[in-house]
């Protein structure tokens, strides 16, 4: 990629204004892209006095909110919810989706598997409606249980179309032979597809971590018992409408200041996100690439 | 799937060496019920998928019937009166609704002129960079929004533009007092727009990219042999490279211009109130879920998903006919 960064020959070098003009747009985005970021994080660190002063730097330092809100109330709770349903659904997304995938390659020789790729492409174009939706989850009787926040979304076409298309790319002599070799569909989905596809399924995985990771609607309306509600759900109640919290650290520890907690709550539910982030990076613009142009 | 094919060879292995052999010129000669047989591992891995399409795709649009009755959940779909077309006439008489739709409209009109050609302008800015390595820094940059949830979005606009942050307390300085942009009804449409072009500028572009870098590099080098400066190089060569997908993407846009962030706008209604801040999903989830009254709400999501579906055949032929070509 190292030779792309030069000047192609017949190209001229912009004028001095135009470069200019586009340094200050590029800086203008990138500032405006991280400084609501940054001014969170280092607000949720800040002392209570400074972070109601309305500062765009903070002037002190303190860890207090992080210490009340981990303490073992709400929001500790929710984010351990969330992180079960994220890690119990991304690796039952991952199952169903990787094998309906197998399962659809080879449309040619497979009776009927075209009919069920083209019924599974058609439901991209249309979804059915939130009460629809709603009354099945209910019949199903999966109102207030975690189930319905995995459930109803176990596989999204869209990954399930970017994962196939690539195990249609695999060296299809690569898997003929492993067949005469006497090895059956499910060894050669597990020992030759999976291990070859490790990118993709690496993009795959973080899209789905970070669906179940931000859900929030399906929570809402499933989850009565407040109990059980994962981060994104106390973070609306707590932050975007601002309701208090009755048990947001347990009894008998003073309550902290609000400013501060509501940042250090922001950033506690982002920080997962933030920490994968660069590991899905270098990975993701590749697989979305692929699956955009095929799909 | 035809009718079987009465083989004259007799027995199984040289008839399957002999349509083995076939195999490149003509599809083996088989039964169906012989195919399906020889394939059945591969049902293993085909049918849990396809019942949960079923399940989870299929059958919820049976229950768009509810559109059609007096439902309620005590009752059931079987036990619930039908009522015709009552709930799409009640729907038209509903003041609520007109307000849910203008604002509806509103919000996508908003989104159409400034969201859409947003990601465009920023991959031809980023093409444009010739340093690969501020590209990337860049590119890292504006994704990033795409991958946090609406409600931690919000949250952090709240922080930033809200009554009590920065920007606000830096308009209390110079004069400007009581600002709170996150709460103020007359500017909420132009708030929803900003925060999509915020959240998914970035994301959007990489779809461009991948256009720009199916255009011949040779068309540059010509197009600048001849003269042409690097703008007119942008309009001459990229722009034309990009109709396909931006027709495309505009087509999707207009079927999807009732469905406006369904989310993104629940979340900041209470602090808006529902005069601009209620849109057509919105209303469905106070209305059906929140309000009980299923079958008007279900009435008005189903009247919604015609309308797009219109739109975009519709949408579909116009783009045909004017010759950027369609999705179907």
């Amino acid at each position: 990629m190292t030779q792309l960064s030069v000047r192609p020959a017949w190209a001229e070098p912009p004028s001095r204004g135009v470069q200019i003009a586009k340094a200050v747009v590029i800086a203008i985005i990138v500032v405006m892209m991280l400084y609501p970021f940054l001014y969170v994080v280092m607000m949720s660190f800040a002392s209570p006095q400074a972070a109601a002063s309305g500062t765009f730097l903070p002037t002190s330092f303190s860890i207090e909110a992080y210490k009340n809100i981990l303490a073992g109330g709400v929001v500790t709770r929710a984010l351990v919810v969330s992180a079960g349903i994220t890690i119990v659904g991304t690796v039952l997304s991952m199952v169903f989706t990787t094998t309906l995938a197998y399962g659809l390659t080879r449309t040619r020789d497979v009776p009927f598997s075209r009919t069920v790729l083209v019924l599974v492409l058609c439901t991209m174009l249309f979804g059915a409606g939130i009460i629809p939706n709603y009354l099945l989850v209910r019949s199903l009787g999966l109102i207030d249980s975690w189930w319905a926040l995995i459930v109803p979304g176990l596989i999204s076409a869209f990954n399930m179309i970017v994962v196939r298309n690539f195990f249609m790319e695999l060296p299809g002599e690569l898997i003929e032979s492993a067949k005469l070799d006497g090895a059956s569909e499910f060894q050669v989905f597990l020992r030759i597809v999976l291990p070859l596809s490790k990118s993709v399924l690496a993009v795959i995985a973080l899209f789905y971590a970070v669906g179940y990771w931000n859900s929030f609607f399906n929570a809402m309306i499933y989850l009565n018992d407040a109990a059980k509600w994962p981060v994104q759900l106390v973070l609306n109640q707590y932050v975007v409408q601002g309701s208090t919290l009755t048990d947001l650290q347990p009894p008998n520890v003073p309550p902290p200041p609000s400013d501060t907690i509501q940042k250090a709550v922001i950033v506690l539910s982002t920080l997962p996100i933030l920490i994968a982030y660069p590991f899905a990076q270098k990975y993701f613009t590749k697989g979305v690439l692929t699956g955009a142009i095929k799909g | 799937m035809s009718a079987p094919v009465h083989d004259a060879v007799s027995s199984p292995r040289a008839r399957e060496r002999v349509a083995d052999s076939l195999a490149g010129a003509a599809r083996p000669r088989r039964t169906l019920w012989e195919r399906i047989k020889r394939e059945k591992a591969m049902y293993v891995f085909i049918v849990p998928g396809f019942v949960f399409f079923l399940v989870f795709a299929y059958v919820p649009l049976l229950g768009n019937v509810v559109a059609f009755q007096d439902f309620s959940p005590y009752l059931g779909i079987f036990g619930s009166s039908w009522v015709g077309f009552q709930n799409f006439v009640d729907i038209f008489q509903d003041p609520e609704v007109l307000t849910a739709v203008r604002n509806t409209l509103v919000i996508s009109l908003l989104q159409i002129v400034f969201s859409f050609p947003a990601p465009i302008l920023l991959a031809l800015l980023l093409n444009s960079l010739v340093s690969e390595r501020l590209k990337r820094f860049v590119q890292s940059v504006v994704y990033l929004p795409h991958f946090i949830s609406w409600v931690i979005v919000i949250s952090i606009w709240q922080q930033v533009l809200g009554g009590a942050g920065p920007v606000a307390a830096l308009l209390d300085k110079i004069g400007i007092h009581h600002v709170n942009i996150m709460t103020n009804p007359d500017t909420f449409a132009a708030l929803v727009t900003s925060q999509v072009i915020w959240k998914d500028v970035g994301w959007g572009t990489i779809i461009f990219f991948a256009a720009i870098l199916a255009i011949p590099q040779e068309l540059y080098e010509s197009a600048a042999t001849d003269g042409a400066g690097s703008w007119r190089r942008m309009w001459h060569v990229t722009m034309p490279g990009l109709i396909p997908i931006i027709a495309l993407l505009l087509i999707l846009t207009i079927g999807n211009v009732l469905t406006v962030g369904f989310e993104q706008i629940l979340l900041q209604q209470p602090a808006i109130g529902t005069e601009r801040g209620e849109v057509i999903d919105t209303f469905v989830y106070f209305r059906g879920i929140a309000g009980g009254d299923w079958g008007l709400a279900a009435a008005a999501s189903l009247f919604k998903g015609v309308i797009g579906t219109l739109l975009v055949v519709g949408a579909n032929k116009l783009a045909k006919r004017i010759g950027t070509g369609g999705i179907f």
